[in-house]
């Protein structure tokens, strides 16, 4: 008994040195539950993430929370108290995020989110001065779909959106923005995720004959209300949202999909960008690196979003290294400090301009418009 | 509204009350003969669907695995039951190695041999369905066996665990991602305004002959009549020698053989995911209450009701349909108690 208590005082001296000497990032996706498929892709990438921070040396210490709130609680108390991170990449999931913001901000840890939601990082004031993330939010996203619409000439748009809150962000925000883009929204039709029929859905929408129709949906189901809509011989223009941007969505959607207009993360067309996209340099480089995992497959826009977390990280290091050492509260403060003061840091995503009142720090270089061409994801003219 | 759009919703209507009409006459015979709400029913549509678009895709799909794992263990509770037992030893340990091992190895090999090449869908589909349906005598002795005498709530219990069981390793198996296996072939037909596909005709079809073919059963074979006394009383079936274990046995195994036809039917009009069958299962289950869980062509007329209120509502209301579809339940029970008593055995059991 003695000698097991003498070897875990051992382990724990041991510990306390290592944590001293480098930086520890916490690192919390979904690899199991209902977001996995995204999950696993950022499970992949923590083994092609730079080796070090600002010139010090890293450990990731990664967890799979399921995108369960209670599981992330659990997760990010174990690696604050025991693994004394200095800062949290993570969770991936909106509410999730949401929820441990008050505990980093009381812990003082930074943390990087890789979820969706603008909520998370709007508007900063109290805990969230401590979160923040590396997605575009829906407002960036559908500001490019209107644009491109307005561009296109639709007059008349139908949606036909998730019935739930994903199908709902979307919702608000195309209403919001299709009214300053004088484009009337002549149909709003909901559906759930299992749903195996919207032929009802598709067949009013069709009623309502609008020139575009605009999918607010996410993963394969976004396929189900455009099949419908093709094989009844709709001829106007289709938007998704960038929530169905798989492989799996394309395989599934074959030849009903061709065609249909996608805003995108930079990343996912990175060898079409032009040379002065700030994205460019940083998306090819990921994707050289991501592609060679064996068995990951074609990049992942979510891998990205990880990967942008640990540059950003990476950038920011760089100022608070010379100020404190890893593993005190003083180099978290000063981390969190340098995070905010980010300028013009190219990663796959675009670049990332942070400042007190914006911690996502994406702008309009952060999305591209796409069209599925051949069964690819294609920049739209 | 005009009529080509109320033609339109009524053939969708239809053709998914048509799968809802299977699944809500399995669960009225499964409820009926061994007094198990069968949760998990919705499962095994998804698992034939999710088989099936596993052999498209070129791989061996790992329900094969699953089922070996299924009969090695009631393999294994078999043994440990049979050591107690005096006579009949040998018999029945080559039947139940038989039904527990020698199929599952033997459906292992040939869907090894469809793999990699290419063979007819409706081979395909014939693996597909006998894989799911080898999978419910296993089920059955894993978990309703030991407790079948057990009062229907304890039963309910035990159907709901087999569900997370089977959500949870499908996740594991076919992941996370919907599928949809190829569409069967034939051109569609032009009426009129109408688009007919072979698909439509094949769902209807194929739901009248299965249909025919179970009332030819019980009201035709020993076997279907040996069910038939089971529901109507457990104990003076067992009196006269039919054997309770057999009777749920094969009951749960023609569920299953009608619940993955329905994964057949459905599997390239939608995309399937683990866990869509669980909803599926649900409508079929509005329906069978229709029918009071007992009267199969109220719980069919139920089922196609469901179908067409579905098709209806997603098109005057879309973000209601659910919540109109199962508000549905609550008048249904409140009618059902009013208008029926309760029977003998219920009242027993209290």
């Amino acid at each position: 008994m003695k000698f097991k208590q003498l070897l875990i005082a051992c382990a724990a001296v041991l510990g306390a040195v290592g944590a001293r000497a480098d930086i520890n990032v916490g690192v919390i996706y979904s690899s199991t539950g209902p977001v996995s498929a995204a999950g696993l892709s950022m499970q992949r990438t923590i083994a092609i993430l730079p080796k070090t921070l600002g010139g010090e040396r890293v450990n990731y210490i990664g967890f799979d929370d399921g995108c369960d709130t209670s599981t992330t609680f659990k997760a990010v108390r174990k690696l604050v108290t025991e693994d004394k991170i200095d800062a949290l990449l993570g969770p991936q999931c909106s509410a999730n995020s949401l929820a441990i913001a008050g505990f980093m901000a009381q812990s003082e840890t930074p943390m990087i989110s890789m979820a969706g939601s603008a909520a998370i990082v709007e508007p900063v004031e109290g805990p969230k001065k401590w979160v923040f993330k590396t997605p575009q939010s829906e407002t960036l996203m559908a500001s490019i779909v209107v644009q491109h619409m307005a561009g296109a000439g639709v007059k008349t748009l139908g949606i036909i959106a998730f019935n739930d809150a994903y199908g709902e962000g979307w919702l608000k925000e195309m209403t919001k923005l299709a009214g300053t883009h004088n484009i009337k929204i002549v149909s709003v039709e909901r559906y759930e995720r299992n749903d195996s029929s919207t032929t009802g859905q598709v067949l009013k929408t069709l009623a309502a004959n609008p020139d575009a129709v605009f999918i607010g949906a996410a993963g394969t189901p976004g396929v189900l209300p455009e099949a419908g809509l093709v094989e009844r011989g709709y001829r106007g223009k289709i938007y998704q949202t960038h929530g169905i941007a798989s492989e799996e969505f394309l395989k599934m959607g074959g030849k009903n999909v061709e065609g249909t207009f996608v805003p995108l993360a930079p990343v996912l067309v990175a060898e079409d960008l032009p040379d002065s996209h700030p994205a460019k340099k940083a998306s090819l480089e990921f994707v050289s690196k991501y592609e060679a995992i064996p068995g990951a497959g074609a990049r992942s826009p979510f891998a990205a979003y990880l990967w942008d977390g640990a540059v950003l990280l990476d950038a920011a290091a760089k100022v608070a290294s010379k100020t404190a050492k890893p593993g005190t509260v003083e180099f978290r403060r000063a981390l969190r400090d340098a995070l905010e003061r980010l300028k013009d840091v190219n990663a796959t995503n675009g670049s990332y301009t942070m400042s007190p009142t914006n911690h996502n720090g994406l702008d309009d270089r952060g999305r591209v418009m796409t069209q599925i061409r051949n069964g690819k994801w294609k920049l739209a003219n | 509204m005009d009529f080509p759009t109320i033609v339109f919703l009524l053939m969708d209507g239809v053709t998914m009350g048509a799968v809802y009409v299977l699944l809500a006459v399995a669960l009225v015979m499964v409820f009926n003969v061994t007094r198990i709400i069968y949760v998990p029913q919705g499962e095994f549509v998804s698992y034939t669907a999710l088989t099936l678009a596993g052999f498209d895709a070129g791989q061996r799909p790992a329900t094969v695995w699953f089922l070996i794992g299924v009969g090695v263990l009631a393999f294994v509770l078999d043994l440990l039951s049979l050591r107690k037992s005096v006579s009949g030893f040998g018999r029945r340990l080559v039947s139940s190695a038989l039904l527990y091992l020698i199929l599952p190895l033997v459906l292992l090999l040939i869907s090894g041999f469809v793999v990699g090449k290419e063979v007819n869908l409706v081979f395909k589909i014939a693996v597909s369905v006998t894989i799911v349906v080898a999978l419910a005598p296993g089920l059955y002795r894993i978990a309703f066996k030991p407790i079948a005498d057990a009062s229907p709530l304890t039963l309910l219990v035990a159907a709901i665990s087999l569900h997370f069981v089977l959500v949870g390793a499908g996740l594991r198996m076919f992941g996370p991602e919907g599928l949809r296996t190829p569409a069967f072939a034939g051109e569609p037909m032009q009426i009129g305004f109408l688009m007919i596909t072979p698909q439509l005709l094949w769902v209807l079809g194929l739901t009248v002959v299965l249909i025919g073919g179970l009332y030819l059963f019980f009201e035709r074979t020993l076997y279907g009549k040996a069910l038939r006394a089971s529901a109507i009383s457990r104990k003076g079936a067992h009196l006269v020698g039919i054997s309770t274990d057999l009777a749920g046995s094969l009951t749960l195994t023609i569920a299953a053989a009608i619940g993955a036809v329905s994964g057949v039917l459905i599997g390239p009009m939608t995309n399937m995911k683990f866990d869509s069958g669980f909803l599926l299962g649900l409508k079929g289950f509005v329906g069978a209450i229709i029918g009071g869980l007992a009267v199969y062509p109220l719980a069919a007329a139920g089922a196609v009701f469901i179908g067409v209120l579905e098709a209806f509502s997603s098109f005057w209301a879309s973000a209601y349909k659910e919540v109109i579809v199962f508000t549905l339940i609550v008048p249904i029970l409140i009618w059902r108690s009013v208008a029926q008593p309760q029977t003998e055995e219920e009242v027993a059991e209290e």
